[in-house]
């Protein structure tokens, strides 16, 4: 299994490496290196996902380490871990990854690019595959960085549009944001524990290393990672920018598995959570649901709608981590990244179709991803059409569908912890009211898009459905949006008992001092919360469902008069709560003004006068020393005047030096001489 | 009364003499023959010590090494002096400067 994982890690790096240096000089632009690789990546993945099936053992765990350098005080270890978790994980970023480079040779055909983009797309599987293979905190922040650069690298690809290059540095900087929260809970970790793997950790926390007040900080720390990277409120802002990367990007990346990583972040570090940073979490995660879905509700862009919503669904991952019910957040995070991929790629494939529509009537004024532009689209692109009303059927969750089943064990998580603790009502809120919402703009897209009539009949005229690479993965994973794939070997599409919840198993807090309920009592909870939150569930999605037919379908009730009605909240949903703007006007600019100031203390008076005027000083000083001390004195006096006195002390004695032995005798004689009278007369 | 002084009296007259020859002849052989002098002077001393001074026979074997000495250094010198004649055309050591220029 070991070698799996490390074949599972590489192989997407050395498609990356080989792409990048010698990928336009290959044929078709060495796609195929990426494919390829991506692909046994797929079979390798599915290969585990089979031994794990046969096994069918909830403890089955490898996690080996190495150590990676010894500084004698400190050694550091990095290592994998294989759990039926990160085998569910590998195979989902794997289908979806090769489903996305398939998808991508129809969608990015003739860039200019090509090859740079399927390097970028290896680049960021691997990666991904790095942070869910690891075992360790530092491995985890290390992938973590460079799925940040391969998102910055993806949503910037067509950098010559300044949106597109804008949008790639907010991404960033917004992460780097969590990211120096999540480096300060690892280094408060790693201070106590000395070891960044997790067992290490896990053992130090549960023997009492820190004290609650300190876990929580450390804890809600790693969080911030967390936040940042899944887009959550308050950070959730780059996410939605992230949109002007290339559609199969937002695919896989923004809406199935980068974002993702922060929920499976907090799945991973879930026993260390304090009760207070898991009601934080869980806040932050419900508000997160419901805000992002009331903006959702009144934007008229199909990636924009779709970019909230995988918000908003991040939002619910973290309430369940936060509800305690977290195996449930990942089992969202798992169908989630088969139906909101499958409505990116179907958003993708519906641009494409406008795309080409405006370029062939030679219109390059329109917006090829508005939707009050499409309309009646159902009957041009048969495929897309049925897929995507699949994956928004599964993402409002109706029953017989795999996002049913996970929306409702999330919400019953949430009402089962609201039960317990009445205080927290609002959880239970933002979690139904967000799940009303979902079914409301899902519909409501769907409606906007393919139903009514075309807004411009010859754009109408030139709709196609898109080719066969493209519309293959929407049927994959349109498919896999059915509630079967999870609950097997059990057929009931009401229950989530299935191979999913049997395999991966809560685990006990190893919190100190019993202050989380334990696993049991989290899944007894649930049990009784269950029925109560299927039914309301179930009520909800068709409520919202319904409201969007009345509105959008048969149109018996105005938008426009409800946005009318409803002003203000329509103001605010439509301009996403003024984030931007107050970030804008309260942080960019301040600090902006701040540090012109600073600049001008740097450059104006700093560097002018204080530095400026050592230099002067300190050539004045050079040039006294140099010309006065050195060349004048010490040159001309001191090193000139021993060779002078040496020219004239020879020039004095050379004559001495005749050459002649006879002059030579005569000195002898005349020493011997001054000998003997010395001797004489002493 | 002859005695030791007149010796050594007589061993400096010639000791002088060489000496004078070696330090103002020019001719190469001239100052050779100084050498000569010089040498013989130092036997006239060895051998009037050895007479007066109770030195019994090593004056006398002092002095025969000197003569066999001072027989080596002229054949040896006279063959310098030869071959500064053959090749510079004089015997006059001032003109044998070669090295000096």
């Amino acid at each position: 299994m070991i070698n799996y994982g490390i074949a599972i890690l590489l192989l997407p790096l050395a498609a990356f490496v080989t792409q990048i240096f010698v990928g336009k000089r290959l044929p078709r632009n060495g796609d195929w290196v990426s494919i390829g690789a991506v692909t046994i990546t797929f079979c390798l993945s599915l290969a585990m996902f089979g031994v794990m099936l046969v096994k069918y053992d909830p403890d089955f765990v490898i996690d080996e380490a190495w150590q990676w350098f010894d500084l004698g005080s400190l050694t550091v270890h990095l290592g994998i871990l294989i759990d039926n978790v990160t085998v569910v994980m590998l195979l989902v970023v794997s289908l979806v990854s090769t489903l996305v480079h398939v998808y991508s040779t129809s969608y990015m055909e003739g860039d200019p690019r090509y090859s740079r983009y399927f390097a970028f797309l290896s680049l960021f599987t691997f990666s991904m595959n790095g942070i869910v293979l690891a075992n360790n905190l530092l491995g985890i922040y290390m992938f973590w960085e460079l799925v940040g650069l391969s998102s910055y690298l993806l949503i910037g690809f067509w950098f010559e549009k300044n949106s597109a290059s804008d949008a790639a540095k907010k991404a960033f900087l917004v992460n780097r944001v969590g990211d120096i929260g999540m480096f300060i809970g690892i280094m408060l970790f790693f201070t106590s524990t000395g070891s960044f793997l997790f067992s290490d950790v896990f053992a130090g926390v549960e023997s009492g290393l820190f004290s609650t007040e300190i876990l929580t900080i450390a804890g809600l720390c790693l969080f911030a990672g967390a936040i940042g990277k899944s887009a959550q409120f308050p950070l959730h802002v780059w996410l939605p920018d992230a949109m002007e990367g290339p559609t199969p990007v937002s695919a896989l990346i923004h809406a199935a598995t980068m974002v993702a990583a922060g929920v499976y972040f907090s799945f991973r570090l879930f026993p260390i959570f304090t009760p207070t940073a898991l009601i934080v979490i869980a806040y932050i995660g419900g508000f997160t649901a419901i805000f992002a879905s009331i903006i959702a509700v009144t934007q008229n862009d199909i990636k924009k709608v779709l970019a909230y919503s995988t918000v908003s669904q991040l939002g619910y991952m973290i309430l369940a981590v936060g509800a305690g019910a977290y195996t449930y957040g990942l089992f969202h995070l798992v169908t989630h990244a088969a139906f909101k991929a499958g409505l990116f790629l179907c958003s993708g494939s519906v641009i494409h179709a406008m795309h080409h529509a405006y370029h062939e009537l030679h219109d390059h004024e329109s917006d090829p991803q508005d939707m009050r532009n499409m309309g009646g689209m159902k009957d041009k692109m048969r495929t897309t059409y049925l897929t995507m009303l699949i994956c928004t059927v599964a993402l409002a969750g109706v029953p017989f569908t795999s996002g049913f089943l996970s929306k409702d064990a999330v919400l019953a998580g949430t009402l089962s912890l609201t039960m317990h603790h009445p205080e927290h009502f609002l959880l239970v809120v933002f979690g139904f009211g967000a799940a009303l919402l979902t079914a409301f703009y899902m519909f409501r897209l769907v409606f906007m898009t393919f139903y009514g009539e075309p807004t411009r009949r010859e754009v109408y005229d030139h709709i196609h459905e898109s080719p066969s690479p493209m519309t293959a993965p929407l049927v994959t994973l349109a498919t896999l949006s059915f509630f079967l794939f999870f609950t097997l070997p059990n057929l009931n599409p009401f229950s989530d008992h299935g191979w999913f919840t049997t395999l991966i198993q809560a685990k006990d807090s190893v919190v100190p001092g019993h202050l989380n309920p334990t696993a049991h009592e989290i899944a007894e909870g649930m049990h009784h919360a269950h029925t109560p939150a299927m039914i309301l569930s179930i009520l909800i999605a068709f409520g919202g469902i319904g409201l969007a037919i009345l509105m959008y379908l048969q149109k018996k009730i105005s938008a426009d008069d409800m946005a009318a009605r409803l002003a203000l909240p329509y103001k605010l949903s439509l301009n996403k709560f003024f984030v931007d703007e107050t970030y804008q006007r309260y942080l960019i600019n301040p600090s902006l003004a701040f540090s012109k100031v600073v600049a001008f203390l740097d450059w104006e008076l700093y560097d002018k006068y204080v530095i400026n005027g050592l230099g002067k000083v300190t050539e004045w000083f050079s040039r006294v020393v140099g010309i006065r001390w050195d060349y004048n004195v010490l040159d001309q006096q001191i090193v000139d005047g021993v060779g002078r006195s040496t020219r004239f002390f020879g020039a004095g004695l050379k004559f001495v030096q005749t050459g002649k032995v006879q002059n030579y005798l005569v000195w002898v004689l005349v020493g011997v001489i001054m000998i003997y009278v010395f001797q004489a007369v002493s | 009364m002859v005695g030791l002084n007149t010796y050594l009296i007589i061993g400096a007259i010639l000791f002088s003499l060489g000496m004078f020859g070696v330090i103002t002849r020019r001719n190469g052989v001239a100052v050779l023959m100084g050498v000569e002098l010089i040498l013989n002077a130092a036997n006239v001393n060895f051998v009037a010590f050895a007479r007066f001074g109770g030195m019994d026979f090593t004056g006398h074997v002092f002095s025969l090494f000197v003569i066999i000495l001072a027989a080596a250094e002229a054949a040896v010198a006279l063959a310098i002096i030869l071959n500064i004649f053959n090749s510079l055309g004089t015997v006059n050591i001032d003109e044998a400067n070669q090295l000096k220029q």
